[in-house]
């Protein structure tokens, strides 16, 4: 599965709850404010693990908007909207953490 | 018209809620009808003046060169909360320069951000007389 975030966890608790309820197989999409989650901050810990595991990804154009590309946290994957289609196409159900 | 002392505290991020762009249409209106206007930042509103912004990416107004202007206004006391900001990685100098030009010093430019703890800032808003949050 698929599970975009379009939160800031310093805002919001849709990341944390996504984290308790994602599978093994499952990746995570960063949209919008969801980006602030992408970057090297308090709350990496949070994400640091699937990270590792190549799982977490963040649009690009969000991280650009909010000035955070020279910040991200480790192993973060940056994708395009293209990029964003291919994900929603290899995972199938998507699941949006509003 | 009497002059009050206005704080505006913005506490979002710049795009993905409506809140700081409205924010910032406020505090120019505030600023024509020359008042005496403070921002705060806070939590993620610390993000609202990151350099570097670039929002070509996402088909929105990068409204964030519109601080720059704020000067020009005489908007020039820009709190940011020091520990909004060690919270998410950040540091002073991963801010905007913002500066105004000082007219009671020959015009002198002038840093309008500055970093307050969380207790300074108490002090700061206990001060005005109105306080608008976003």
């Amino acid at each position: 599965m698929l599970h975009t975030v379009n939160k800031s966890s310093f805002e919001r608790n849709s990341l944390q709850t996504c984290l308790n309820t994602i599978d093994d197989s499952s990746v995570i999409l960063f949209i919008e404010d969801g980006v602030i989650n992408a970057a090297n901050n308090t709350k990496s810990s949070m994400i640091a693990d699937l990270a590792t595991q190549g799982r977490v990804f963040a649009l690009q154009g969000d991280v650009e908007a909010r000035g955070i590309s020279s910040k991200l946290a480790d192993n973060i994957k940056l994708v395009d909207y293209a990029g964003f289609v291919d994900l929603v196409v290899k995972h199938g159900t998507a699941v949006s953490w509003v | 018209m009497a002059t009050k002392k206005f704080m505006y505290l913005n506490r979002r991020s710049s795009f993905g809620t409506v809140y700081a762009i409205e924010s910032l249409e406020v505090v120019l209106i505030a600023a024509a009808f020359e008042q005496d206007v403070s921002l705060a930042f806070m939590d993620d509103g610390v993000y609202q003046i990151v350099e570097g912004q670039s929002s070509d990416g996402i088909g929105m107004k990068n409204f964030s060169k519109t601080f720059h202007a704020l000067g020009d206004y005489d908007i020039n006391k820009l709190y940011v909360s020091k520990e909004s900001l060690e919270e998410r990685g950040l540091t002073e100098s991963d801010l905007m320069p913002l500066v105004y030009e000082d007219e009671d010093d020959d015009w002198a430019e002038k840093p309008s951000i500055k970093i307050v703890t969380n207790d300074e800032l108490t002090a700061i808003m206990s001060e005005q007389d109105i306080c608008l949050s976003f």
